[in-house]
C-alpha cells in the first residue's frame, strides 16, 4: 500500500500543498472560483516549520489509530480495502477527543458546521492533490519499502563522503 | 490519436505539425513546460504572494485558514493591487524603452549621425510638426525632426502637465482624467511612481494604488507606444495595404532563411534591405542557395509586413517550432517575447541564434550589438553570418509544413481613412446606419493555458458574424492571418451588414493595424471617432478583447485601454482574485471613474456575447437602432 512520504529536507515551505488540498475540497475544484464559495474550503495538510525542517503535515492514517479509539460518534473508521482512516461527517458530533489524542495535530475544525475534517487521500484522485502540487516533489506517494530504499541510498552517499 | 493530441493545442496546421515533430526529435516546448509547471502556485495565480521586502517572503490564506496579513501588515488588497501595479510598471516600461529607442533612432537620423536611416514619410513629420507646435517653415526636415525627437525624450522625463498626445483625447475624456487624478504626466515619472509606491511602508491604499497603475498605463498607451508608433512611420514610412503571406510554410526549402524575431524596427527595416542586396544574393548562390528569405515573427514580423508585405512564419507560441523546421538559418532577435528556451532548441539543429540588443542577450547565441551609426553594415554582417550557415543545414532534419496563407494588412489610420476615401465619415454613418455595429480591438499574445490562435480566431469570426468591425495587433493579427481572416474574400464570413461594407470597400472585415505599441492607432481611431461624434470614447459602440494574453506588456495594455474608456475582455485570468475588492473595482467600481471596466471569459463564444452587449448598450444611449 502506498502511503503519503515526506523527503523533509525538499519542502521549501511553499504552502502550495496546503492550497491544493484546500480546492481540492471545494465544491468547483477551481481555485478561481472556489475562493467566492460561501463555505470556503478547509485544507488538511498544514506545513509547519519546525527548528531545521519544514514539514507538511497530515494525517498519517495510523495502523494503531488513536483517533479511531477516541471517537464517540462512530464518525472515524478504518476503511478496509485501502487501510485508511475515514471520516463520516454525519456521524461526527464534534467532541474534539480526536483531536486531542492525534499526535500530529492534523484533525482540523470545519468552522462553520463544527464538525472535524481530516485528510481523506483525495478518493476523487490517482495522486493526491498535495502530492501533485508539490513542486519540490517534498511530498510523495509511494511504498514504504521503496521510500526507506531511498533514505538507505542517500544515507550511503553521505557515508561515503565523510 | 496523436493528430488529435496536437490539435488539443493549437488550432493551426502547422503548429500541430512541427509539434509532432518536436516531441518526435524529443525537443521541449512552452507546452510542455506548462504542464510541468502545473499545477501552478494558488498564491501566485491569486495575486497573494508579497516579495517587496525581506521580512517576507509573506502569503495571504485565501481561505481564511491561516495569515490574513503580511509581516508588514500589508492585507490581501493591498498586496494583489500592489503586485498588479508593478506588472503594469513592467509592461509600460517594455513599451516605452521601445518608443525611446525609436526616438533615439529618428534624432541619430536627424543628427546625421545615423546615414542608413532616413525620413520616409515627410508628410507624418511635418504634421507631427504642426500637432506639437515645432517650427516648419524654411527649415530643413532633419531640423525640424530633431526638434520632435527632443520634444519626444521630453515626454520621458516630465518637466510640464501632462503628456503632450492627451491633446488627442476629447475633452470629455481629459475631464474624466484629471478628476480621477490619473491624467499620465511623464512616461518615466508613472513607472518610477509606481515602484515608489509599492515599496514597503508607501501607499497602502488599494484604490489610489490601482489609479496610479491606470495613470502609468495611460503614459504607456498615450505615450512611449504612442511615440514608437509615430515615429517608426516617420523613419520607416507609415503603412499602406500590402499583400504577404503568413504562417509557417512561408520558410523556403532552397533558399536561407532568416527569421526577424522580436520588437523593434531599426534593426529588421536594415535586415529586409540588407538581404535585398545583389551581392549578398549571389553569395548566397554562392553557397547553394537560390535566394535570402526574411520572415517576421510576433511584432518584428509585424512591423515589417505593416510596411512592407514581409512574409511572417508565425507568433510567439511558434517561434521554437520555427526552429524545428530545420530551415531557419538564423533567428535574429532584439527585445521582448524571445522565448529563453531558444538556444536550447537551435542547439539540436544547425540554426544560429543572433542576439543584436545590449539589453537582450541570451547564453549560447551569438551576439552581434547593433549599432545605429552602423546599421546598415551590421545588418550585412548579420545576413552573412546566417548566408554562410545555408551549407551546415542537414537536409534529412528539414521539415516546413505545407500550410500559408495570403494576408493584406498595412491598416495604419492614415490608410483606412485612405480605404474610406478621404476622411472617417463613411465608417461613421455605417456605424451610425447599423451595418457595422461597432468596432472591437481583439489584441495581446499567446498562453498555452489557451488553446494556440483558438482564442483569437474564434472571437474574431465569431464577432463579425455579428457585424461587429474587428480591428487587431499584435499575436491576435497573425492569428487571424493565417487563419485568412485579413483578406477581403473573408467578408463572406461576416453578418450581411459588415460584409457589405466591406465589399464595398475592398476591405478585409478583420483589420491589421500593426504590433503591440500600434496599439495607440487604435486609441487615435477611438478618439477620433469620439471627437467627431462630440461624446467620449467609453459612449462609443467599442470593446476590446486580449484572448491570449500571457506578458506584462498586455497588463499595461488592458489598463490603458479600460483607462481610455473601453470594455475589455480578457481571455485568461489575472493574478488578482486574491483581492475581492481589486476585483470588485477591476470589473465594477471602474466604471464610475474611467467609464469602463474589464471582464474575464475563456470562452471565445461568451466573450463575443459580452463584447456586442457591451456595444449594443452603447449604441442604445447614443440613440442608434
Amino acid at each position: 500500500m502506498k502511503e503519503i512520504l515526506i523527503n523533509l529536507e525538499h519542502c521549501i515551505g511553499c504552502k502550495s500543498c496546503e492550497l491544493a488540498c484546500a480546492v481540492e475540497h471545494s465544491e468547483s475544484k477551481n481555485i478561481f472560483t472556489a475562493i467566492f464559495e460561501d463555505r470556503l474550503p478547509v485544507s488538511r495538510v498544514y506545513v509547519e516549520a519546525g527548528p531545521e525542517f519544514n514539514f507538511p503535515l497530515q494525517c498519517r492514517h495510523c495502523a494503531d489509530a488513536q483517533c479511531i479509539k477516541a471517537c464517540i460518534g462512530g464518525a472515524l473508521w478504518r476503511e478496509a480495502e485501502t487501510g485508511l482512516v475515514k471520516h463520516i461527517s454525519e456521524k461526527c458530533v464534534g467532541c474534539w477527543m480526536c483531536v486531542m489524542v492525534c499526535p500530529f495535530g492534523s484533525i482540523v475544525q470545519d468552522r462553520k458546521e463544527q464538525i472535524a475534517l481530516k485528510c481523506d487521500r483525495c478518493p476523487d484522485r490517482e495522486i493526491p492533490a498535495c502530492v501533485a502540487a508539490c513542486p519540490t516533489k517534498a511530498i510523495s506517494l509511494q511504498e514504504v519499502p521503496a521510500y526507506a530504499k531511498e533514505k538507505r541510498k542517500d544515507y550511503l552517499a553521505n557515508f561515503l563522503e565523510v | 490519436m496523436t493528430q488529435n493530441k496536437f490539435a488539443q493545442k493549437s488550432i493551426d496546421p502547422a503548429t500541430q505539425t512541427m509539434l509532432s515533430r518536436a516531441e518526435q526529435e524529443g525537443i521541449e516546448t512552452a507546452w510542455n513546460r506548462l504542464e510541468s509547471q502545473d499545477p501552478q502556485c494558488g498564491f501566485g495565480l491569486l495575486g497573494l504572494c508579497c516579495r517587496n521586502c525581506n521580512m517576507g517572503p509573506c502569503r495571504i490564506d485565501p481561505f481564511g485558514n491561516g495569515p490574513e496579513r503580511g509581516v508588514c501588515g500589508a492585507t490581501a488588497d493591498t498586496i494583489v493591487s500592489r503586485n498588479l501595479l508593478r506588472a503594469i510598471a513592467a509592461g509600460a516600461a517594455a513599451h516605452s524603452d521601445h518608443g525611446r529607442d525609436i526616438v533615439e533612432a529618428l534624432l541619430h537620423a536627424a543628427k546625421g549621425d545615423a546615414p542608413d536611416y532616413e525620413i520616409k514619410d515627410k508628410e507624418k513629420l511635418l504634421s507631427l510638426a504642426r500637432e506639437l507646435n515645432v517650427p516648419s517653415e524654411e527649415r530643413s526636415e532633419k531640423e525640424i525632426a530633431a526638434d520632435i525627437a527632443y520634444k519626444a525624450l521630453d515626454e520621458f522625463g516630465t518637466r510640464k502637465g501632462n503628456l503632450d498626445f492627451v491633446g488627442r483625447v476629447p475633452a470629455q475624456r481629459k475631464n474624466r482624467w484629471s478628476e480621477a487624478g490619473i491624467l499620465p504626466r511623464g512616461i518615466d515619472r508613472e513607472i518610477v511612481e509606481i515602484m515608489h509606491r509599492t515599496h514597503i511602508g508607501v501607499d497602502t491604499d488599494y484604490v489610489n494604488l490601482i489609479l496610479q497603475g491606470l495613470r502609468a498605463a495611460l503614459s504607456d498607451g498615450w505615450g512611449g507606444s504612442m511615440w514608437a508608433t509615430e515615429l517608426s512611420d516617420v523613419l520607416f514610412g507609415t503603412p499602406t495595404p500590402q499583400r504577404g503571406e503568413s504562417n509557417l510554410g512561408v520558410l523556403k526549402e532552397d533558399e536561407v532563411n532568416i527569421v526577424v524575431h522580436g520588437h523593434e524596427p531599426t534593426l529588421s527595416e536594415m535586415i529586409v534591405q540588407a538581404a535585398r542586396d545583389p551581392q549578398m544574393i549571389e553569395l548566397a548562390r554562392s553557397k547553394g542557395a537560390k535566394g535570402i528569405n526574411i520572415c517576421g515573427m510576433c511584432c518584428t514580423g509585424n512591423e515589417l509586413l505593416m510596411r512592407h508585405g514581409v512574409p511572417v512564419a508565425g507568433n510567439f507560441l511558434q517561434q521554437e517550432l520555427a526552429i524545428v523546421t530545420g530551415a531557419v538559418e538564423a533567428m535574429v532577435v532584439d527585445v521582448q517575447c524571445i522565448m529563453p528556451s531558444l538556444t536550447d532548441v537551435a542547439g539540436c539543429y544547425h540554426t544560429k541564434i543572433i542576439s543584436t540588443s545590449p539589453k537582450a542577450k541570451f547564453p549560447g547565441a551569438q551576439h552581434v550589438a547593433f549599432d545605429e551609426e552602423k546599421a546598415l553594415e551590421i545588418a550585412g554582417e548579420i545576413v552573412r553570418s546566417a548566408v554562410e550557415n545555408y551549407p551546415h543545414r542537414n537536409e534529412a532534419k528539414v521539415l516546413i509544413p505545407s500550410e500559408k496563407m495570403e494576408f493584406v494588412a498595412g491598416f495604419s489610420v492614415e490608410a483606412i481613412v485612405s480605404a474610406l476615401g478621404g476622411s472617417l465619415d463613411p465608417l461613421l454613418d455605417a456605424i451610425k446606419g447599423g451595418s457595422i455595429k461597432g468596432i472591437a480591438a481583439i489584441v495581446g499574445c499567446n498562453n498555452p493555458k489557451i488553446k494556440h490562435d483558438y482564442g483569437h480566431v474564434a472571437l474574431a469570426e465569431e464577432l463579425i458574424s455579428r457585424d461587429i468591425l474587428v480591428v487587431e495587433t499584435g499575436c491576435a493579427a497573425i492569428a487571424s492571418a493565417k487563419a485568412g481572416l485579413l483578406l477581403p474574400e473573408a467578408a463572406a464570413k461576416a453578418g450581411s451588414g459588415l460584409r457589405a461594407v466591406c465589399e464595398a470597400l475592398q476591405i478585409p472585415p478583420v483589420l491589421h493595424m500593426g504590433s503591440c505599441v500600434d496599439i495607440s492607432r487604435i486609441l487615435v481611431v477611438a478618439a477620433a471617432i469620439a471627437k467627431a461624434l462630440d461624446v467620449d470614447i467609453s459612449d462609443l459602440p467599442l470593446a476590446g478583447a486580449a484572448p491570449e494574453w500571457m506578458s506584462e506588456k498586455a497588463v499595461s495594455i488592458g489598463a490603458y485601454v479600460i483607462g481610455s474608456g473601453v470594455f475589455t475582455v480578457l481571455g485568461t485570468v489575472p493574478p488578482v482574485l486574491g483581492s475581492s475588492n481589486v476585483a470588485a473595482l477591476l470589473t465594477e467600481g471602474a466604471n464610475d471613474v474611467i467609464g469602463a471596466t474589464f471582464a474575464v471569459e475563456e470562452d471565445p463564444i461568451k466573450a463575443a456575447e459580452l463584447m456586442e452587449n457591451h456595444i449594443n448598450d452603447k449604441r442604445a444611449q447614443l440613440g442608434l437602432s
